[in-house]
């Protein structure tokens, strides 16, 4: 039977304004949606049982008819059903299981249906017999990898047309019996048929190794032993996939490297990760023993205070988000809360950031190819998910940016953070250690294991095209995991398990596999799994990646009180397997052992890859800029170009609020507008200290040199952080590299190129952490951000996203960006070296909107950090605000002295009078043929501040700051406008409210 | 002797801690309860003067905010529900647990009955909006949680918080006994709510909710214009008029 509600009064439910918008638009006429929210079961429910369970009685009504005969609605002119399709995730259809079981209203002794779907009823006159109007008024309300859609018009339904009940439910006809293969009896051209086919991602060195494996005597042996054909199985193949996928093995930041560059020796690199990133953090170990737990496990963690430990991660989720948008984004950042919630014995999510790139919305759909979705949409879907992955979860968004780049059309970037907090000792044993042991059982709470994210692991190590598999969607719950993560925690403190990880890329083949390590050995049974429907593989149920599942280590003494507790509290727990120090992963699945792998190959089997790194200096034009006697328009241009434009509408739908840990919010000052640096958390009620979350991400200036991009990026994410008033000796980082393929191959011929900028990126990180004493405590690679549309490649700009999490001994302390006075003195801290190159004002003189300027309007070299020379005016400005001596602070980033001395401003709704004469300089004359005005105002140099100081601290502040390039530039006014003199001539006089439009009006 | 508060948890509430937090800051002895332990064993309540339902997303808000953590407490609590308020227990939601009390029918219960009278809908925007609005109390009202408070910013974040009545009379009739607790004011409305209804209570005045989020507000560093001065203060006082109450009640 279908279900169907309906609001009473249309002015109450905005849900159907938006298609009906878009088709007024493209029929020229009025148009209208009424929308019903359907639910259908195979089974009949009382009327009053429906309104009890899927009405609000005050506001909707349950229709007593099928809706679109209800004289009220009359007057349609196409009825729009959109549901999942089968097998996909609908946790509406779950919750409504749920009403119903409390309601005590299903039937007894057999399974029954619930299904959902959301059905418009349209009127638009103009739409007669234009099937494609409808369909593309609604293309945004329907993901077709995931949902089906169905469309009637009126004539249809006059002739008889009638609306699905129920929908097809999942029917698999797949043999569930697997595979063999004779690894021995294949070529070369074989095996790489074979990854290609059943889309391993491997390449023929991996596939021989494999071969070679399953031909030696010792693995023969071994298998006849137990009775096993010599032949590898598909069960075998697909989770050695899994495990080796760049997604989990990071082949080429472990790669050897021959990196060349002109006029220099060639030289060689084994591993990128241990020579860059493991070495960084192990040089800083010894001066920072706040570090917990390093590299061993899904998150980094370290010691907040004395009864508590942190720990933070950051992960990507681009390729599912370019398929997907709203669930890719939303299962990338439950994937990231899964990841601290299998830290150490688990920990809770305390904090997400959210890090979006995207190709400006400005981009015209016409310049974006066919099989992209554009940009605009991408970026709404991707956002929506985000919204409704944090907030639903009551994790605060604790920092993010939004980050705009034509390269980023083909895959968007999505970085989703999490920060979590545990005690640091758990009955007695330090939180940050787990235990798998031998006899230990393997077991899996939470969700169901289906079809949904097969193959995400190795999908994610391919560039997208037109096959990309539609399995590899999967969409997570914030709900279920919500209520997971509580009995987990509730577990975790009764002691009930001993070691958890979770079930992300890979399920329960990386998750089983990596706590096995520990013990030396996993026995899993495939037929124990909980499944969503049958007719999976054995192969499938061991890689799928069905959300909101961990994997847990637990004592058999332990089990009952386990299970009891996860019955209380609605979540499933299952034993699928045991731990053992057999040497060897194992399976069984309908009594019979499908998988024999040991651990040692599976583990250490992977052949190494050396790839070449061959850096060329690129030849950057220098376009000369004209000069102007007033540069406000241009500093008009640049607050309103997308990467500095307010990002309040959308940031203000993120929950940053939650836990009431929040201190330092996005947006800062008297009228709450302002942006700040970064975000301030007092994690505990009954402490002052407090945590800072800040980052650093400039892939623009990977168009000069991706060294300059790396250094920038830790140098924003750490100025922020003394911004924010952070101890500048107790801070971590997290790096999380995207770039395009650095692999070189007849279809990417400057591979060599892309390496040579990873090389160079990641000499620059180990520089600037060395520098500031950041160790990295986690990091994440993706390496092929690449897409095939149109004919062409397209890629992302090499992008680093540096992570800061630091620690402030007291929030009350925390600075902001905001000026507090009029009267105060303004100081710019730090020199500029007046270079213009990758500038926001580069691409904003060109044209507006945030599209990159053309290489032959490029303004030339672009500042590059030096951490060591900035350290100690950062080292300076901590002193000065632990003493006090400061009223405000903002770090100068996009868009420079001109955009922060704005933004300070508009936060205390004050103005600015200001003399440039005196600004610190480095070099003697300009560098580059631009007028001295627009170097001073727009320059993009590291290192810098912009602060506040009262009159009277004058002295104190200047004191504190002697040794340091640093100039008083003016005051702080009560008339709101900002104006700047250079030479006795005025070259910048805005009034605030010109400068507040531009700011807020681009992306409202 | 500090009042025992029951501070709901589970199914997706997820503003718990902090209810918690600000009950104890206040004078009350707070303790978090799975909701699934007080359906199972709804004599727990007797224990308690304070029930606290908080903010969050119950069961994904999946067919409609507060709607399943609603139809729990009716098959489950009901009763036990009716007695603790006769008693003089007290109730408060925030946000999630406001509508999980509206759509129970508690609130604003003038038939004392629980019939359905208001709705919290979707914001008149269509979007969630966490931002930080004036918020005036009543302060010749009969809600015994709001008593004497002065006006201040408090921070909103919701996306289903528009108030509207049944009809015209309804929402006369709840104005006219004294049951409208809580407006946005200074001309701002967040979600579109009629007469920018914010809070109300029922007619004991001892069962009470809002949208914004008092708890959120914990210390003065909370607020978002912290480092400028300000008259708002931090929310505790409207959860010290409760323990209050339910001190008085005993």
């Amino acid at each position: 039977m279908r279900i169907e509600t309906c609001y009473s009064r249309p002015g109450l439910d905005g849900r159907g304004k938006g298609p009906a918008d878009r088709l007024a638009r493209s029929t020229g006429g009025p148009a209208s949606a009424r929308l019903a929210d359907v639910i259908l079961l195979d089974f009949p429910l009382p009327r009053e049982t429906s309104v009890e369970l899927f009405s609000d009685p005050v506001v909707q009504f349950v229709a007593d008819a099928p809706i679109p005969t209800l004289p009220d609605l009359a007057g349609w002119d196409w009825l729009v059903e959109i549901a999942y399709r089968p097998g996909v995730t609908d946790t509406l259809a779950l919750t409504a299981r749920e009403a119903i079981e409390i309601a005590e209203g299903g039937p007894r002794g057999r399974p029954w249906l619930v299904q959902t779907a959301r059905l418009y009823l349209v009127t638009a006159p103009g739409s007669a017999g234009r099937a494609d109007l409808v369909r593309s008024a609604f293309s945004a309300l329907w993901n077709p990898l995931i949902q089906s859609a169905v469309f009637i018009s009126r004539y249809e339904w006059e002739a008889g047309s009638r609306l699905p009940d129920p929908y097809p439910a999942v029917s698999l006809s797949d043999d569930p019996e697997p595979a063999l293969f004779d690894l021995a009896a294949m070529d070369d051209a074989a095996l790489e048929a074979l990854s290609t086919r059943r889309l391993l991602a491997l390449n023929l060195a991996e596939m021989r190794a494999i071969k070679d494996h399953f031909s030696s005597p010792a693995t023969l042996a071994a298998r006849a032993a137990r009775g096993l054909a010599p032949f590898a199985t598909d069960v075998e193949l697909e989770m050695i996939a899994q495990t080796w996928s760049e997604h989990c093995k990071h082949k080429i930041f472990n790669a050897e490297i021959e990196y060349s560059e002109p006029g220099e020796p060639s030289r060689e690199i084994r591993s990128l990760f241990k020579t860059y990133i493991r070495a960084t953090t192990e040089e800083l170990a010894p001066s920072r023993p706040d570090l917990l737990s390093v590299f061993t496990d899904n998150a980094g963690v370290f010691k907040f205070d004395d009864q508590t430990a942190v720990c933070v991660k950051a992960e990507t989720h681009n390729s599912p988000s370019a398929l997907d948008p709203y669930g890719g984004a939303i299962t990338g950042i439950v994937g990231v809360n899964r990841d601290i919630l299998g830290t150490g014995i688990g920990a809770a999510p305390l904090f997400n950031t959210d890090v979006l790139c995207f190709a400006p919305p400005s981009m015209p759909d016409a310049e974006v190819p066919e099989g992209l979705i554009v940009p605009r949409e991408l970026l709404a879907g991707v956002h929506r998910g985000i919204v409704d992955g944090g907030n639903q979860s009551g994790i605060p968004v604790a920092a993010g940016a939004f980050v705009f780049d034509e390269g980023y059309m083909g895959k968007p970037l999505v970085f989703c953070g999490t920060g979590g907090i545990m005690p640091m000792s758990v009955r007695g044993a330090p939180s940050w250690q787990k235990s798998v042991a031998p006899a230990m059982l393997a077991v899996m709470v939470g969700g169901r294991i289906g079809k949904d994210g097969i193959h995400g692991a190795t999908f994610s190590s391919l560039a997208l095209d037109e096959s990309s598999p539609s399995s590899a969607v999967q969409i997570g719950d914030p709900i279920i995991q919500k209520r997971m993560t509580d009995f987990l925690l509730e577990a975790r403190d009764a002691g009930l398990y001993s070691g958890i990880t979770d079930n992300g890329a890979g399920g329960l083949s990386s998750s089983l596999c990596e706590m096995a390590e520990s013990s030396g050995g996993v026995r899993i049974d495939l037929d124990k799994c909980p499944l969503k429907y049958p007719g999976l593989s054995p192969w499938e149920i061991l890689v799928s990646e069905s959300q909101e599942r961990m994997s847990l280590a637990v004592k058999r003494e332990s089990l009952e009180a386990l299970l009891e507790l996860g019955s209380r509290r609605g979540v499933e727990a299952s034993v699928v397997g045991e731990f053992t120090d057999s040497g060897c992963v194992e399976a069984t699945y309908r009594g019979k052992t499908v998988c024999l792998v040991g651990m040692e190959f599976l583990h250490r089997g992977l052949p190494g890859m050396r790839l070449p790194a061959r850096w060329v200096p690129p030849a950057i034009a220098c376009a000369p800029i004209e000069d102007r006697a007033d540069w406000t328009e241009a500093l008009l241009g640049v607050l309103a170009d997308p990467d500095v434009a307010s990002k309040e509408t959308l940031v203000r739908q993120y929950d940053h609020e939650v836990k009431s840990i929040s201190i330092e919010k996005p947006f800062t000052g008297l009228g709450r507008d302002a942006p700040s640096d970064g975000g301030v958390l007092k994690p505990r009620y009954d402490s002052w200290r407090g945590l800072t979350v800040t980052h650093g991400i400039c892939p623009r200036l990977s168009s000069r040199d991706a060294r300059a991009m790396a250094l920038a990026a830790v140098d924003e994410a750490y100025r922020a952080h003394v911004a924010l008033g952070g101890d500048p000796g107790r801070a971590v980082a997290l790096d999380n590299f995207c770039w395009p393929d650095p692999v070189e191959s007849s279809s990417n011929p400057d591979g060599a190129y892309k390496m040579a900028q990873l090389v160079r990126a990641c000499e620059a990180l180990r520089e600037a952490c060395i520098a500031y004493g950041l160790p990295l405590v986690s990091g994440k690679d993706s390496m092929k951000n690449d897409a095939f549309a149109g004919g062409r490649r397209i890629s992302v700009a090499p992008t680093l996203l540096v992570t800061l999490v630091g620690v402030i001994d007291d929030v009350r302390k925390a600075s902001s960006t905001d000026f507090l006075a009029a009267g105060d003195l303004i100081y710019v801290v730090g020199a500029t070296g007046r270079l213009l190159g990758a500038s926001v004002l580069e691409r904003s003189l060109e044209r507006p909107g945030g599209r990159s300027a053309p290489p032959e309007r490029y303004l030339g070299p672009c500042p590059v950090a030096d951490p060591r020379g900035h350290l100690p005016a950062y080292q300076a400005i901590a002193r000065a605000m632990s003493g006090r001596a400061l009223r405000s602070c903002h770090d100068l980033s996009d868009g420079g002295l001109a955009v922060a001395l704005a933004e300070s401003c508009l936060g205390g709704r004050l103005g600015a009078r200001l003399r440039l004469d005196a600004m610190p300089r480095r070099g003697e004359s300009l560098p580059m043929p631009y007028p001295e005005a627009a170097a001073l105002l727009f320059a993009e140099d590291t290192g810098r501040f912009v602060v506040s100081v009262r009159s009277e601290d004058r002295e104190r502040f200047e004191r504190s700051m002697a040794g340091m390039a640093l100039a008083l530039l003016g005051e702080t006014t009560a008339e709101p406008r900002l104006s700047a003199t250079l030479g006795g001539r005025i070259v910048l006089d805005a009034a605030l409210g010109d400068i507040e439009r531009a700011y807020k009006t681009p992306l409202a | 002797m500090e009042p025992k508060a029951l501070v709901l948890a589970g199914y997706g509430f997820n503003a718990d801690a902090e209810l918690a937090e600000a009950l104890r800051l206040a004078g009350a002895a707070p303790e978090r309860l799975h909701l699934a332990d007080l359906a199972a064993d709804p004599s727990l309540l007797g224990k308690a003067r304070i029930l606290a339902f908080p903010g969050g997303f119950s069961f994904g808000d999946h067919l409609g905010s507060g709607q399943v953590v609603a139809l729990l407490c009716r098959r489950t609590l009901r009763p036990a529900l009716e007695r603790f308020v006769a008693d003089g227990g007290l109730v408060i939601g925030v946000c999630n647990g406001f509508q999980a009390l509206v759509r129970m029918g508690i609130l604003p219960n003038r038939d004392g009955r629980w019939g359905r009278e208001v709705s919290l809908i979707q914001n008149e925007s269509g979007r969630f909006v966490d931002a930080w609005y004036p918020v005036a109390f009543e302060g010749k009202g009969r809600c015994a949680w709001t008593k004497g408070l002065s006006g201040r910013l408090l921070p909103v974040r919701h996306g289903e918080g528009r108030f509207v009545a049944r009809d015209a009379a309804a929402l006369d009739a709840i104005e006219a006994e004294g049951l409208v607790a809580a407006r946005y004011s200074s001309g701002e409305n967040p979600n579109g709510s009629e007469r920018a209804i914010a809070g109300i209570c029922d007619p004991s005045g001892r069962v009470f909710g809002l949208m914004p989020h008092p708890e959120a507000f914990l210390v003065r560093e909370n607020h978002p214009s912290r480092r400028h001065p300000s008259r708002d203060d931090p929310g505790i006082d409207l959860f010290e008029n409760g323990v209050r109450a339910a001190r008085d009640a005993t």
